[in-house]
This record gives C-alpha cells, structure tokens and sequence, in this order.
C-alpha cells in the first residue's frame, strides 16, 4: 500500500472535496494503511487481485492481457539476442585479443549502457521513419497472424537486443576462453581431433553453462526495459500497465503489477538453476568438485 | 596451511604496491578506449559548466514563428515545438543530468563502500543477513523500484538520487565485500589487529585504501548506469522536471512528432545521451583492463 490521496488523484486538482471524499470512502481507501494492506494481501493469498481503482474492475483481466502481450515482445527478443550473443561470444573467444574481439567486447558494452528508449528513438528514425521498413508503434491490426504480430514486433525488440547482446556476449566468451584453456581441450587436440570437432563437441557445451544462468537473470532486467520500450512504440505490456498505474494512482493496479514482476524475477532464476542442474552432470549426479 | 601462500603474496605485492599503481596509471592513460571516452566525457562536463556562457541562443526563449525549423546555418540543429534553438538546448542539457547522477553514484558508492567493508570484515551472521537484503534489493528492476518510490513519495529529484543510492549501493557493496575478504586474511590486517586498533580504523584507514581500485572501477561503471537510470526515469516524466533543456526530456515531450519527420528535435539529444554513456563506459573499460593485466 502506498501512500497519497487516491480519490484527489483520480478526480483531479479542482474536484470538489466532498466528492473526493465519497470516492475515497466508496475505494476503501480512507481507511488506515494498515487495514488496506491486511485486505489486500488476504485477497492477493487466495488468487485475487483486487479492483483497479482507475477502470472499477478487477484487475486480474488487465494483467493478464499484459503478460501475453509483454511475453511476445520478450520472446522476440530472446529470440534475436540469445544466438547472436552466444555468437558473438564464441567469435570474440576464437579471436580472443584481436580486433575481432575488441570490437565485439566494446561495442557490446557500449550497446549494453545506451538507454533503450535512445536506441529505440535512433531506430524509429532509420527503420521506421526514414527507410519505411517496419512501423514505427507496436500495435498491430485487430485479428492480425502470429506473422503480422512478428513483424510489428521486431523494430521494438531491438532496443531489448542492444541492452542485452553485450551481457551475453561477455559470458559466452568468459565461459568459451575458460573451456579453451582447460586441460581436456588440450587433450583433445592432442589426440588428433579436427579443431571445429574439438569447439563443437568439448568447448562448447562447458562453455555454455554460464551462459545460461546470465539470460535467466536477465530477464528481469529487461522488464524494467519493457517499461520504457512499450511506452515508447504503444503497446499494452506489463511495463505500460505498471507505468500508467503509477500515474493515476491506481495503487491494485501497480502493486499487483510489480508483484507480478517480483514473482518472475523468482521463477526465471529457479528454471536457470534448474537447468544449469540438469545440463551439468557434476550437479545432476549429485556429486561435488 | 595457508600462512606459506599469504606469506608469498605479501613478499610480492608489499613492497612494490606504489609502483604498481604508478604503473596502472600509465596503462590507463595509454589506452585508446580511455582516452576517446575521457575525451566526450571532458567536453560535457565542459558543456554542463560553462556551455550556458557560449550557445548563441537562450534555451528557454520560445519563438513560435520559427517553430519545428529543419537544420539550417542560423539554428544548426533547427528549432523544436516552440521555436527554441536545439542546439542551444543539447549543449545546455548537460548541465542536469551532470548534476543528479554523480550525485547519486557518489551516494551509491559511500554506503554500499561502508556495507561492503562491514559485510567482508565481520563476515558470519551479519554478513549473512546483509547479504539476504542485498539479494531482496536486487530482485527488482531500478526503474520499477523507483517508479514506486516516486509514487508514493511524490515526484522529486532528491527521491531520484535517494533510489538510485540505495539501489545500486547493494551491487557495490558486493564489489567491496569480495575484495575486503581478500585482504582480511593478510598480515597487516592480523598486525593491526595485534595492535588493538579499533574496528573503524582497521576497516577504513588499514583496508580501504587498499581496496580503491575495485571501487574506482565499479563507481566509474555504476556513473554510466546512473546516467541511463536519470535518463530513463526522465524520459518517461518521474525525473528531471520541465522546463530544464535535459535531453531525455527533450526526446520525452517531442518523439510524439518524429512520425511527422522531424527528426532533428530528437536526434541530437539522442546521440548526446548515447556519446556520454559510452564516454563513462570507455573509461571504466579503460581503468578495468589496465587494473587487470
């Protein structure tokens, strides 16, 4: 619960006091914080997320729609970014030291720093406005194909790709550099394997684990990017449900929001042990180093 | 078992530690990435000082006339909305964000620098616990967590630089508590010890002075998150307030119009944002490089 006068808010600076009484009384939201909270979390328990106060409806449906729409445009990006990090990653690795790897490393880290919203700008100006090749909001037609939706989607997923290729690249090239240094990649070699045998079969899988673990984390990040993004391009996403509820105080609305947020932060970092446990046999045997 | 080893890193990093730093500031200072990037970085410092004494015109002077002109010899990067001179408003725009995130960085680096000396010397129970709040911290995205703050608290700059101080103290404070456990193990944490000097001098004048240059790193790296977070929180109206020239700002009240084509009213403060964050990010990459090999 938060605080601040939610009817003054919703009714706006020149509503008669009275009137914002009413509604504040009509909200619940005269009572003290304390029996706010205690209802609304004895609701949140049991699977209800109370009203909105800014539509007078559950907030449940709003949600919902939300996440859909924010998952399509995070697994877009996922999408673009997780093989292309991983790419450029292995290629910084193979070339380690070099120019091929400076450039990747710095350029990496410099996308990974630009606000989204600039790169998005930067974008819509060169693919959106410019060159005419994607539209430049995010919200595609009614009852438009899994395709349309796709090719709306791109331009805005962009901004996500930037922010989250050098993270990826880092790791999958930490990860790479260590594998090539290990004492079985020199055995391998040793004992005759072709090199791109030895990258594909032996470094590879070592050098990915870490990897894995770093997209997960990720994740959360970039719904603090999500805000930003669907701001930008008009799209209805988790990010655009909790920046508008902070706008007009609409206090259900925002805390079921980022509630939900918190709670995905939890599952993405269970599914990376999860799956670093199950890809890594030195953890699924149970034994330890 | 481990007095051999420690005895070993002693004899080599001791004696010759003022060298070794003499030697990292040359390192720095020759690479390539840390000279470009120190070089945007002094020009929009320069600019958020003395830029307000020669832009040829007044940032805030509205010239409705004159509205939305494209890039021309007298306004070289046009007009915007209201007929103000955008390149006027890009160099004075520095002024803001120059101002607020150092002012948060350095907030962010005193607290989580005494939390990480706190957390790697004590160790044990208050590390543990210490650590669980630093997790909890670091579970939500900065934006969202200062979207709520902002919220309740009320839209205000003082709230900005307090939610990026406390958010981005945690992941400094992790920075630190690695290197202090590094250095607790060392002889003259254990003579110092000997010795009976209190808690706060051991932590802050025997250690800290030897853990400067993670803290440099990471405070130079948090500087550019700073700046994105200011900016971002700007752009979507929970930071910097009209009617300052900041650039995100700027993009914030005008990309509505870049449908239209008028780029030049969001393209320069774009590009301005981008050149200072990579700027702080080249130096950080330089002093990292340098400070490892």
């Amino acid at each position: 619960m938060l605080p601040g006068n939610v009817g003054r808010a919703m009714l706006g600076p020149f509503a008669d006091q009275r009137a914002v009484n009413i509604l504040n009384h009509e909200m619940g939201t005269d009572r003290p914080l304390v029996v706010q909270y205690g209802d609304w979390i004895s609701g949140f328990v049991v699977g209800d997320l109370g009203k909105s106060y800014a539509y007078r409806a559950p907030v449940a449906p709003f949600l919902a729609t939300a996440l859909i729409n924010s998952s399509k445009l995070s697994l877009v990006a996922f999408l673009l970014v997780v093989p292309l990090g991983i790419l450029g990653g292995v290629i910084a690795a193979l070339y380690r030291g070099r120019a091929a790897d400076r450039i990747i490393s710095v350029a990496g880290l410099s996308a990974t720093i630009v606000p989204e919203f600039v790169s998005g700008i930067v974008l819509i100006l060169v693919f959106g406005v410019w060159l005419r090749w994607f539209p430049i909001s995010a919200t595609w037609p009614p009852g438009a194909s899994a395709l349309t939706q796709l090719y709306y989607l791109i331009l805005p997923a962009l901004p996500l790709v930037l922010i989250l290729f050098g993270y990826i690249a880092r790791m999958a090239r930490a990860g790479m550099i260590e594998a090539l240094d290990a004492e079985y990649t020199r055995t391998a070699i040793l004992k005759g394997l072709s090199y791109p045998k030895v990258i594909w079969r032996h470094v590879l899988r070592n050098a990915l684990l870490p990897t894995i673990s770093v997209i997960a984390t990720q994740t959360v990040y970039l719904i603090g990017g999500l805000v930003v993004i669907e701001i930008l391009f008009h799209y209805q996403g988790i990010g655009s449900l909790i920046f508008t509820a902070a706008n007009k105080k609409d206090f259900p609305m925002l805390q079921a929001g980022v509630m939900v947020v918190g709670a995905l932060f939890a599952v993405a970092t269970l599914i990376a042990d999860l799956l670093y446990a199950s890809l890594n046999p030195r953890i699924r045997l149970g034994g330890r180093e | 078992m481990s007095e051999n080893s420690e005895a070993a890193a002693n004899l080599e990093s001791e004696p010759t530690r003022m060298g070794v730093l003499r030697h990292d500031l040359k390192r720095i200072a020759g690479s390539y990435s840390f000279a470009i990037g120190a070089l945007i970085v002094i020009f929009w410092v320069c600019c958020a000082l003395f830029g307000r004494f020669v832009i040829p015109y007044d940032p805030f002077a509205d010239d409705m006339l004159n509205s939305l002109s494209p890039p021309s010899a007298g306004h070289w990067f046009g007009t915007d909305q209201l007929g103000r001179d955008v390149f006027s408003r890009v160099i004075a725009g520095a002024r803001d964000i120059l101002t607020v995130a150092p002012l948060a960085t350095l907030i962010s680096t005193v607290l989580g620098t005494a939390l990480g000396l706190v957390m790697g010397y004590f160790g044990g129970v208050i590390d543990e616990i210490l650590s669980r709040i630093v997790d909890a911290v670091l579970a939500l995205p900065t934006v969202i967590v200062a979207l709520l703050a902002l919220t309740a608290l009320g839209t205000s700059i003082v709230t900005v630089l307090f939610v990026i101080g406390f958010t981005f103290a945690p992941i400094i404070a992790r920075t630190v508590r690695a290197s202090v456990l590094a250095e607790r193990g060392l002889d003259y944490v254990a003579a110092a010890e000997l010795r009976r000097e209190n808690l706060f001098y051991i932590m802050f004048v025997e250690i800290l002075p030897n853990v400067i240059p993670p803290i440099l790193v990471e405070t130079t790296v948090r500087l550019g998150y700073a700046i994105f977070t200011v900016a971002t929180l700007s752009f979507i109206g929970f930071g910097i307030q009209p009617p300052s020239p900041d650039w995100a700002l700027s993009i914030s009240s005008n990309y509505g119009l870049i449908g239209g084509g008028f780029w030049w009213t969001v393209l320069f403060d774009s590009l301005a944002i981008a050149s200072l964050v990579i700027g702080v990010n080249l130096v950080a990459d330089g002093i990292q490089s340098a400070l490892d090999d």
